[in-house]
């Protein structure tokens, strides 16, 4: 749209265009918490169907591989927030590499699910392409597994869009870090922390079940 | 002054429309595809009606059958219904109705365009390369496990274009809450953005539930594990939950923007101000909370527990009481009132008939005893045409004539629209009345065949179903040609005191010149106002 001084601006002040695209920020996430949402709700209906399955399946998880990825994946949503603390055209070198670090830990985060996956695939647990598992839990298990594959799925691939903004934010700041930058970087950050929480929320569902009891 | 360049006029390469981040030409855009949505459902409805005008089976085969009636619920509800308000009269609308240039993210708005065409084109590859026999629904196991169709194309159709719901949505409520124009408070909002507000969260919260629903459908489908699948310990009662905890509240985005539009419209032709405008504008959004806690009266014969039965079957009479509230208010508002009818106004009144029919039939299936009885027969087939056709149709057809001059610019023939508004009013209701009658006698939905004493109703809806037919493609002529040829609308045509009717018609690029000020509520139609100078 061609921007014409005569006329009546979008918006009546900076912080009034800032607040408004971070609202639309908080609306999608309202959007992607339904998306769980449903998901982990068909979780529980077969959790509570199939509670020894479940456990079962659970005790095949990789906690280490999924432990150290929480580390991971909340170290990178604090370098995320420290970067938003201390942004300013004065530390905008060091905002740029907060940022590019945060993005190889998503990119760590991802690998080490890859290495994940491959595990799982090596032991039969991919339902659909590769699953055996034999005994009366077999029909829990592979829902378990069922889940367990699409919710880090849809997981890893918010991750990978979480990356690409982080890394294009980086890049942007570091040719002129503008005060649209910062609502726009604040924008991805809440992005972030919520892909984040929806990982802790997973990380209970997969790894935690079935483990207390043995 | 007014500027001698509009929306329409400021650049007429296909680049400036294909490209344009501005909400009116983009509402344009809606509206120009949804028209082909309309008429290919409405062919498959054509067909279908042809098909039972007699008791054998003499027009498709059973499975063509399936496939068109498929086909025309998966485009009406996805392509034509949902987007069919708020995508086009909303987009244009609610930034003029605020006072503000544009939505708040217009770029967005466009991108929300392109996948909407994306899961639409989608969608009509699945159709064409051979089509869809699940039923709109998508009900597992049937879908999952034996259709031999074009299950998971059309399913993607559909997953992609929520997107464009979602962003639709998302754009409407961070628009009303952050760009309404100075003094412009929630209370002095016209009902029609409540409406809309109302209609956005649902969009906005329900819609990922469909997405996360089909993606799990979708994966049993191609991969062949059985996340639906009883025999390896699947419920197929859970797709059910899902998909209307989405399906139940998009019937609500599917008549909220409707009562919306109607409120401007009862308003303005018996001149008065909204009855109770507090209530009518809170009902919207009771409705839209209520309407998340009634899903389960689509499954009252599913096999779910009684205690779920009897609890959605009470949520679903507390959800008609707003909307009976809104009823009420609407003739309260024409009390007295200096009632014109103008054509928009046929569509108001007509609209209120017949949702009211629609929404009284709705409290039959909300009855246990009786819902065993009426559960896929006509009867729910015709109680949500009375909703989905009687009133959110006629709702888009009246909004489109209001609104038609500031699009436009131009004034349509009066005497075509009155008459084709009241053939559709007499034309849908011998469609779809014979149905409710068809339906407590016992006729299924999904038959292509039928016991030869249903004939004679099933005769009538035909023959209303023509008159409807002729009705809808009526307005395609006579305002396509006041598009192109007819007389030059002023800038307030019907007197009205919102926003959008204070700059010219068709708006210029940037809606307003001026900021504009709101100082008083909505529906002021009084001395005053009449008073006041035009700012054409």
């Amino acid at each position: 749209m061609p921007d014409s001084s005569a006329v009546a601006p979008q918006y009546a002040s900076i912080p009034h265009r800032d607040h408004t695209a971070e609202l639309g920020m908080w609306v999608f996430i309202a959007t992607e918490v339904l998306l769980f949402g449903g998901l982990i709700l068909a979780y529980f209906v077969y959790r509570h169907a199939f509670p020894q399955g479940f456990a079962e399946g659970s005790r095949h998880t990789e906690i280490v591989i999924g432990t150290a990825n929480t580390a991971v994946l909340l170290t990178s949503s604090f370098l995320v927030a420290w970067a938003i603390e201390i942004f300013s055209p004065a530390t905008i070198r060091i905002v740029t590499w907060l940022l590019i670090g945060a993005a190889c830990l998503g990119l760590l985060f991802i690998v080490l699910k890859g290495i994940e996956y491959s595990k799982e695939y090596d032991e039969h647990l991919v339902p659909g392409i590769d699953f055996l598992f034999a005994g009366p839990l077999a029909n829990g298990v592979q829902l378990f597994f069922i889940f367990y594959f699409i919710a880090t799925a849809i997981h890893a691939l918010h991750m990978l869009i979480g990356i690409c903004l982080l890394i294009t934010l980086a890049t942007l700041c570091r040719k002129a870090p503008t005060t649209r930058h910062h609502a726009a970087l604040h924008s991805a950050a809440l992005y972030w922390h919520f892909v984040d929480v929806a990982w802790i929320f997973l990380f209970a569902l997969i790894y935690l079940p079935g483990r207390s009891a043995s | 002054m007014m500027s001698d360049t509009n929306y329409l006029t400021t650049d007429f390469t296909l680049r400036s429309w294909f490209l344009t981040t501005d909400h009116k030409r983009i509402a344009i855009l809606y509206f120009a595809s949804l028209i082909v949505f309309f008429f290919i459902g409405g062919a498959a409805a054509t067909l279908i009606r042809i098909e039972l005008a007699t008791p054998q089976a003499d027009l498709v085969s059973s499975d063509v059958y399936n496939r068109l009636f498929t086909m025309h619920g998966i485009i009406m509800v996805w392509f034509f219904l949902i987007p069919s308000i708020p995508n086009t009269l909303g987009n244009f609308i609610v930034p003029l109705m605020i006072g503000a240039r544009d939505l708040a993210f217009p770029r967005l708005n466009l991108m929300s365009w392109y996948i909407f065409m994306l899961g639409g084109c989608t969608t009509l590859f699945a159709i064409f390369a051979g089509g869809v026999d699940t039923g709109w629904t998508f009900y597992t196991p049937f879908s999952t496990l034996y259709s031999n169709s074009y299950v998971i194309v059309a399913a993607a159709g559909v997953f992609i274009a929520g997107f464009s719901s979602i962003l639709t949505g998302l754009n409407f409520i961070v628009t009303i809450h952050r760009l309404r124009a100075p003094g412009l408070t929630w209370y002095r909002l016209p009902l029609f953005l409540w409406s809309l507000y109302a209609t956005s969260v649902i969009l906005v919260l329900a819609t990922p539930v469909l997405a996360i629903t089909l993606l799990l459908m979708a994966t049993e489908r191609f991969f062949g594990v059985g996340i639906f699948d009883p025999r390896i310990g699947g419920d197929p009662l859970l797709f059910q939950h899902l998909f209307w905890f989405y399906s139940h509240p998009a019937v609500y985005i599917m008549i909220l923007p409707g009562m919306g539009v109607i409120n401007e419209l009862i308003s303005c032709f018996s001149r008065k101000q909204v009855f109770g405008y507090k209530f009518v504008a809170w009902c919207s959004l009771a409705i839209a909370a209520v309407g998340f806690l009634v899903w389960g009266h689509h499954m009252f014969v599913s096999g779910q527990s009684l205690v779920a039965s009897l609890v959605f079957s009470f949520m679903s009479f507390i959800v008609a009481v707003p909307s009976a509230i809104k009823v009420f208010n609407w003739t309260a508002t024409l009390h007295k009132g200096s009632i014109h009818f103008d054509a928009p106004m046929l569509y108001a009144l007509g609209f209120i008939g017949l949702f009211t029919v629609g929404g009284l039939t709705g409290l039959f299936l909300a009855c246990l005893a009786y819902d065993v009885h009426a559960t896929d027969t006509y009867f729910v087939v015709a109680h949500f045409h009375y909703i989905m056709v009687g009133g959110m149709v006629t709702a888009y057809f009246g909004g489109l004539h209001y609104w038609w001059p500031k699009i436009t610019g131009r004034l349509y023939s009066e005497y075509w629209a009155r008459t084709a508004a009241v053939l559709i009013f007499f034309g849908f209701n011998l469609t779809f009345f014979p149905q409710f009658i068809l339906g407590a006698e016992g006729m299924p939905r999904r038959y292509h065949v039928y016991p030869p004493e249903f004939q004679v109703w099933n005769v009538l809806s035909s023959g209303g179903a023509t008159i409807l037919a002729v009705a809808y493609l009526m307005p395609l002529f006579y305002l396509g040609y006041s598009a192109f040829f007819g007389k030059r609308a002023p800038a307030n045509p019907w007197d009205a005191p919102g926003l959008e009717w204070q700059t010219s018609s068709p708006p210029p690029e940037h809606n307003f010149t001026t900021q504009p000020v709101v100082t008083r509520d909505p529906y002021q139609y009084n001395e005053a106002f009449q008073a006041e100078p035009q700012n054409a």
